[in-house]
């Protein structure tokens, strides 16, 4: 079996700043991380390996620095990683993103298994997983909360609000993993020391020419969506602290504001 | 055929705003009127009507009450092969009827299904689509849909636009937009559409459903929540959280860090990763107000926010606020409550 992992590199959000007057972020000194659900994906993947007779590639869309999460991935125990990196995939919506990760998947080919992130916590787009699958014309199951195999067919466990469904997919498959689908491994010693050996060039990078791609449909121009402006969310609030002497007296008077504006 | 977008196509052509309805084992769910309350605002003053699609099996009835709603229409996407889920048979169907009518907008409910689907959809029909927007208006200028959503969990807000292909796809925040109001009389029919589906078009099916069993928690329609956050110290602590809901009529609600904790079942969760609220009154108990949080309760009508400590992030965004110690302040706060009741008998 083949399993292919797209990850996305991201900054660490619960690190990010905003500058409140300009509405941008503030990346200087944040972290970059392998998003967390594109972790989930990656150790089901070598969970699958350990279990079945398969390799595990790793591929990502991003700048040069996204080597960084692929040489984690590898540390992880990936097989082969690839980056997708041009500055004609730069500004790239979910259309451009999974239409560049699509044609590298081709590429690859001869694939069982897409596993994804469900989303990344940047975006929260949840979108490039399911555009990929569509791409390659493959079935999908998102939310991926447990992966089993039987008959040929993946058995996925797949989250809604209102309970589990049970899913039997034929594959090739997408399935794209929430955290409840495992606890991602540590790096061991010995994957470190491979994956970040001095010299080691152990990440191919692949660019627009590598790739069977049209050109209109991907990038800032062939994305069909753009950002039309951004902004700080500001709140308008009452912002009225209640005093008294002890939280009884305090209690008594917030009762007979929310009675007296009839809302109890 | 794999479809691209971009192409040359005449945006003159589309018309009309459409719901893609949500139906779980038959039922309506709750999202569907709200996107059709929001395709009314948006369709208001301009010659758009507003239709909702909805796939399924046997559910006649249930997707006649969407009339009372206030749709022109409903397309009623009838095949055994819809009676259950699957992302291969909804998405087929129901971009199979976009291709053909060329509705201008198309609003998708963002749950975990519409969260599947939207983007399938989106691929099959060849446009963009912009995922879990909290707010659309329309350009008043040029008719576009400004479709704003949050992002770097809700630290930043970014609105997008969909300019040169069509229909403008947006999924929908449950929870945030109005609801439609139920109007006393139908209006509206309802068009049954037979799809061009065969069996070996679903290559992924679902084979069972696994009910969680536990007591659903209804955060989205609650007019009244109280939440409580690591504050409360414990599991033990929901206990006094649960007697003040239950007091005031109201929901029992969480942060994420108590959910973490295992203290209290994710359904109960508020926020960028739970559930979002809009009711009339959210009471934070020991919430020190993380963004996450923020996210998804800033909306609701009033905020009341108790804490020991005086700093928390929680008093800037609340109307009414309270610096002291759970386990003194809500008893108080019961006690007051069985006042004014007995008050008004």
């Amino acid at each position: 079996m083949k399993i292919i992992v797209c990850l996305k590199q991201v900054p660490d959000t619960n690190e990010v700043r905003i500058n409140q007057e300009t509405g941008t972020l503030i990346r200087d000194g944040v972290p970059s991380i392998i998003n967390p659900d594109d972790k989930n994906a990656l150790e089901e993947a070598l969970r699958i390996k350990a279990a079945h007779d398969c390799t595990v590639t790793v591929i990502s869309m991003g700048p040069p620095q996204a080597k960084d999460a692929l040489k984690e991935a590898l540390a992880m125990g990936a097989d082969e990683a690839i980056l997708l990196s041009d500055r004609a995939f730069g500004g790239s919506d979910t259309w451009a993103t999974a239409t560049v990760l699509a044609a590298a998947i081709e590429k690859i080919g001869s694939y069982d298994i897409i596993l994804c992130g469900r989303q990344a916590i940047d975006g929260d787009t949840a979108q490039v997983g399911p555009e990929i699958a569509e791409f390659l014309n493959i079935p999908q199951v998102t939310y991926a909360k447990k992966i089993d195999f039987k008959d040929g067919k993946a058995i996925v466990t797949r989250y809604t609000e209102t309970g589990d469904y049970v899913i039997e997919s034929k594959m090739p498959v997408l399935l794209t993993a929430i955290k409840e689908l495992n606890v991602p491994r540590y790096p061991t010693v010995k994957g470190i020391l491979n994956a970040y050996a001095p010299g080691s060039d152990n990440i191919s990078v692949w660019g627009i020419d590598d790739l069977t791609i049209d050109a209109t449909q991907i990038g800032l121009k062939g994305s069909p969506t753009n950002v039309y402006k951004s902004f700080v969310p500001t709140k308008s609030k009452t912002n009225e602290m209640i005093d008294g002497l002890n939280g009884k007296e305090k209690a008594a008077k917030l009762i007979g504001k929310l009675s007296d504006l009839k809302l109890i | 055929m794999r479809r691209k977008v971009n192409q040359a196509i005449n945006l003159s052509d589309y018309k009309d705003i459409w719901v893609i309805g949500e139906q779980r084992e038959g039922k309506i769910h709750p999202v569907t009127t709200e996107l059709i309350g929001e395709a009314k605002k948006l369709a208001e003053g301009t010659a758009n009507q507003v239709m909702a699609v909805v796939a399924g099996h046997k559910i006649e009835e249930e997707v006649e009450k969407l009339l009372y709603y206030g749709v022109d229409k409903v397309y009623y996407i009838n095949s055994p092969l819809l009676e259950t889920f699957s992302t291969d048979g909804y998405s087929k169907a129901i971009a199979e009827l976009i291709l053909e009518k060329k509705p201008e907008i198309v609003l998708v409910g963002a749950t975990s299904i519409g969260r599947d689907i939207g983007p399938r959809l989106a691929a099959k029909i060849g446009t963009g689509l912009v995922a879990d927007c909290t707010k659309l208006e329309i350009d008043p200028s040029d008719g576009k849909l400004l479709q704003t959503r949050p992002a770097f969990g809700g630290n930043l807000m970014a609105t997008i636009i969909c300019p040169k292909n069509r229909p403008q796809m947006a999924t929908v925040r449950p929870g945030v937009m109005k609801k439609a109001v139920h109007e006393a009389n139908a209006v509206g029919i309802v068009e049954t559409v037979s799809p061009t589906l065969k069996a070996e078009d679903i290559a992924a099916r679902v084979v069972e459903m696994i009910q969680s069993g536990k007591k659903r928690v209804n955060l989205t329609d609650a007019k009244i929540i109280v939440s409580g956050g690591r504050g409360i110290k414990g599991p033990e602590g929901f206990d006094l959280i649960k007697a003040l809901a239950d007091k005031l009529g109201g929901e029992v609600g969480s942060s994420r860090a108590c959910v973490d904790c295992g203290w209290i079942d994710h359904m109960h969760q508020v926020g960028q990763t739970g559930t979002t609220v809009r009711p009339v009154v959210y009471i934070a108990c020991g919430i020190s107000g993380a963004i996450q949080h923020l996210a998804g309760m800033s909306d609701s009508d009033y905020i009341i926010a108790i804490n020991t400590d005086p700093e928390a992030p929680i008093f800037k965004v609340c109307d009414y606020g309270i610096v002291g110690d759970l386990k003194e302040v809500i008893p108080a706060m019961m006690e007051e409550v069985d006042k004014l009741n007995v008050f008004e008998l």
